[in-house]
């Protein structure tokens, strides 16, 4: 899309061998040779008007999703929410209690789809993988000193290692933030990709990397932008929008910002990259609202738990208790879903 | 997990059951609905399905004389009211249209062929903001800077068009009243529903008999109106052609005349530009309401630079447009509002392909039944193209490029119509100092199609003269007082 942007990559680097050997990836290697071309490539990306942002976004959340595509929707939702505890007050029950959710969420009915992941502290890594039991639930760690991310460098990547050496099978990375708002793009690039490196186990399979941006501390949505072209750029498998742990966290505009960002790096260098909101999607009809802008932006092919996810904890039980109105026809109460 | 099937929308459409339409509608004359003196009625039909939905009674000339009669008699009381007499009949009749607004959005659907996401979340607000708005002014006109003590003219004749059939009605009747005139207002033959629905309005809000009367009728209707001579002001929202005609007949006349006629805008899409949100803008300046819109962005002017990139991302979004059913609420693109203006814009798309432009339409399965037509985007067109000179008034975007500022001035004001522009760059020096250069009266800077009761908006050149809207709106309906009190 840039108009200063290099030519697409090597058709050979396609989607599944997403390097750690980034530099190159998609054939943009010529833009991070520096800070200053870095800077420049960033700023030559199309402008966003937030107006007209929030307008399609908005304008987007109010498709109707009735009937069987609702149905369809809430059991796709459920299949990409990341199930996640962060607290200070986790404790390996707690965990335990999470895991056995994401594998049935509905004791109820078998027939619910599985969440995607577990996302808990890195050491709870551990524990959550024992916990799955060998179940086809992921599980996913936030590191690098998350969530301010305010850490030396070997700090985090130390971080990186142990969730990875817990079993993590994918890594919820923190920017630095304070690095981006300077305009040191470069060193955020240099530490994505340091990051990346760290992901890769010994057997040279490597756990997936999201990479979050704190959309609410990058302030504009031409940082959204930016920050999303680096994370890429730099082998990000995910951008996220945020910690959840700030004021503003995923929003339909911020989301849908993204989803274009992904959409166009896919059409430049071929390389599909996922996209997960986090923070603040609490009920279905927000969701289903996610998932509309997905389809009609990025389109089908992000439709998939593989390449979207939603960061939430509270959301699971509001589709389940959707999920039981449109089986019985009544709705029936937070009691007839589990609390954690 | 069965996951596999599309995410492919269901059907959601808005209930019909909100709004009863009678099998048959007459005149609203003096307060009362009656029968045409002749008798004549007509159809009006469903245009996304060919229904007829219900029966009209048909305006004659005979007609246009007792109801601009009654409008007389009515003057004479009503513009002696004070302001803030008026000023309540307005805001009553703001707050009933608010709370009918379901059952007229889906009256205005039914019988306009446009989505009911747009009779709901566009018309409708607006139609209820004119009224406000104009309330807000009743009592105020002697601060509206047209001289202290300004008068109303008299008997208002106003002539509107199909495409907007409910909010043009707003536009000509809120200001017509707020400054003491009163009105016979003749609706498109296409679409005559929602103006009898107000004269209902109008009866709830108990305004007085004579106030507002609407004649639906076809055009011997129209031009009865504007050539009575007990007539003093004339409005007229439609095609150049009538709108020329208008002008010919009043000539000479004292009659004060506003028109507000075609146009072929150009949305003009600079190298810096939003590319994103540029996109959803050219979407909404030229398939909004089907392309049936005066200000339409017709013409996309796009920088030589970014044009391919531009052109592919217009093109990707297009494939998501949803077209059909106007009443489900998930529907992007409606039905054209006639068998006959399906035919002119089919004609003149036809026409651009065999000029040598490059036609291009999204995967689109039409309706088998109603007047439908699919979007549709002409790549390669230049200045000499009939695709880029002529009001298509269909949801047909021509694509032309340019390479300087200068140039795209040029090329913006090389029409004979001057409604609408659009700028689309993140330069702010470079909207400022485009925008004094374009000869449209309204210049829209990274948005498109946007209206405000509070912004006057009316054209230059053959889109017509006059602005409605705004303050500015106020200027058509009240004539200065002069130092002796005469008028």
């Amino acid at each position: 899309m840039p108009t200063t942007a290099p030519s697409p990559g090597t058709p050979g680097e396609g989607p599944a061998s997403r390097p750690g050997d980034a530099p190159s990836a998609g054939g943009l290697a010529d833009v991070t040779a520096s800070d200053s071309a870095l800077r420049r490539f960033l700023h030559g990306l199309p402008g966003v008007d937030a107006v007209g942002l929030e307008a399609r976004a908005a304008a987007l959340g109010t498709r109707s999703i009735k009937t069987t595509a609702k149905a369809y929707a809430i059991d796709l939702a459920i299949s990409m929410i990341d199930l996640t505890t962060l607290e200070g007050a986790d404790t390996p029950g707690k965990v335990r209690a999470l895991a056995a959710k994401a594998v049935h969420p509905d004791p109820t009915d078998r027939t619910t789809p599985m969440t995607a992941a577990v996302c808990v502290y890195p050491d709870m890594a551990a524990t959550a993988k024992a916990a799955l039991n060998g179940a086809d639930v992921k599980v996913a760690s936030v590191a690098t000193a998350f969530p301010a991310g305010r850490a030396a460098l070997p700090v985090k990547l130390a971080d990186v290692r142990d969730a990875v050496a817990a079993g993590a099978d994918e890594i919820d990375m923190v920017i630095d933030r304070g690095a981006f708002l300077s305009g040191r793009y470069l060193s955020v690039y240099e530490e994505i990709q340091a990051v990346r490196a760290e992901c890769v186990r010994p057997g040279g399979t490597a756990a997936r990397l999201k990479v979050i941006f704190e959309t609410g501390e990058l302030s504009t949505y031409d940082n959204i932008r930016r920050a999303s072209w680096i994370g890429m750029m730099a082998g990000a498998d995910f951008i996220k929008t945020s910690t959840g742990k700030v004021a503003v966290n995923a929003t339909p505009a911020n989301t849908l910002l993204m989803l274009e960002a992904v959409r166009d790096f896919r059409a430049q260098t071929g390389i599909q990259v996922g996209v997960k909101p986090a923070g603040g999607i609490r009920s279905t009809k927000d969701a289903i609202k996610f998932l509309v802008l997905v389809n009609e932006t990025a389109g089908a092919d992000w439709l998939d738990s593989h390449w979207f996810r939603f960061g939430a904890s509270s959301l699971l039980n509001d589709l389940l208790m959707q999920r039981q109105k449109l089986s019985t026809g009544r709705y029936s109460g937070p009691d007839y879903v589990t609390v954690d | 997990m069965a996951l596999s099937s599309a995410f492919e929308y269901a059907p959601a459409p808005e209930s019909r059951s909100v709004v009863d339409i009678a099998p048959s509608y007459g005149l609203f004359i003096d307060g009362e609905f009656t029968e045409a003196a002749d008798g004549k009625v007509f159809k009006t039909v469903s245009p996304s399905t060919e229904e007829v939905l219900s029966e009209v009674a048909r305006a004659g000339t005979a007609d246009v004389d007792r109801a601009v009669q009654a409008a007389r008699k009515a003057f004479t009381k009503w513009s002696a009211l004070p302001g803030s007499e008026r000023a309540k009949y307005l805001f009553r009749i703001a707050r009933i249209i608010q709370e009918r607004s379901r059952e007229l959005a889906v009256l205005e659907t039914l019988d306009n062929g446009k989505p009911i996401k747009e009779t709901r979340d566009t018309d409708l607000p607006l139609v209820a903001a004119h009224f406000f708005y104009y309330a807000g002014w009743a009592d105020k006109l002697d601060h509206a800077g047209f001289g202290a003590n300004p008068r109303p003219l008299g008997v208002a004749g106003q002539v509107i068009p199909w495409n907007f059939p409910l909010l043009m009605l707003a536009w000509k009747i809120a200001p017509a009243l707020a400054t003491g005139n009163t009105v016979v207002l003749k609706p498109a033959e296409t679409t005559p529903l929602s103006a009898l629905f107000f004269a209902d309005i109008c009866r709830q809000a108990g305004l007085p008999k004579g106030v507002v009367n609407i004649l639906p009728g076809y055009g011997d209707a129209g031009a009865a109106l504007v050539e009575h001579p007990d007539v003093n002001k004339v409005a007229f929202t439609g095609s150049t052609a009538v709108g020329k005609a208008i002008a010919r007949s009043v000539a000479g006349t004292e009659k004060k005349v506003t028109l507000e006629l075609g146009g072929k805008g150009a949305n003009i899409v600079f190298d810096d530009a939003p590319v994103d949100q540029a996109v959803e803008g050219i979407v909404t300046g030229i398939f909004f309401n089907q392309g049936q819109v005066c200000c339409a962005g017709s013409r996309l002017l796009v920088q030589e630079s970014v044009q391919e990139e531009v052109v592919d991302a217009l093109k990707r979004r297009l494939a998501t447009l949803r077209l059909g059913d106007p009443l489900d609420k998930n529907t992007d693109i409606g039905a054209i509002n006639s068998a006959e203006q399906l035919a002119r814009i089919q004609k003149l798309a036809d026409t651009g392909e065999a000029e040598g432009a490059e036609r291009w339409s999204p995967a689109c399965e039409l309706p088998t039944s109603g007047y439908w037509f699919a979007p549709t985007v002409f790549t390669g067109v230049t200045q000499a193209h009939t695709v880029a000179r002529d009001e298509i008034f269909g949801p047909v975007l021509s694509v032309l490029s340019f390479r300087t500022p200068d140039e795209a001035v040029a090329k913006a004001n090389n029409t004979q119509y001057g409604l609408s522009a659009g700028i689309w760059t993140e330069k702010g020096s470079r909207i400022l100092a485009v925008a004094n250069k374009l000869r449209a009266g309204v210049v829209w800077a990274n948005t498109f199609n946007k209206l405000d009761p509070t912004s006057p908006f009316g054209g230059y050149k053959e889109s017509g003269y006059g602005r409605e809207g705004g303050r500015h709106g106020l200027e058509a309906y009240l004539a200065p007082s002069s130092p002796e009190g005469k008028r």
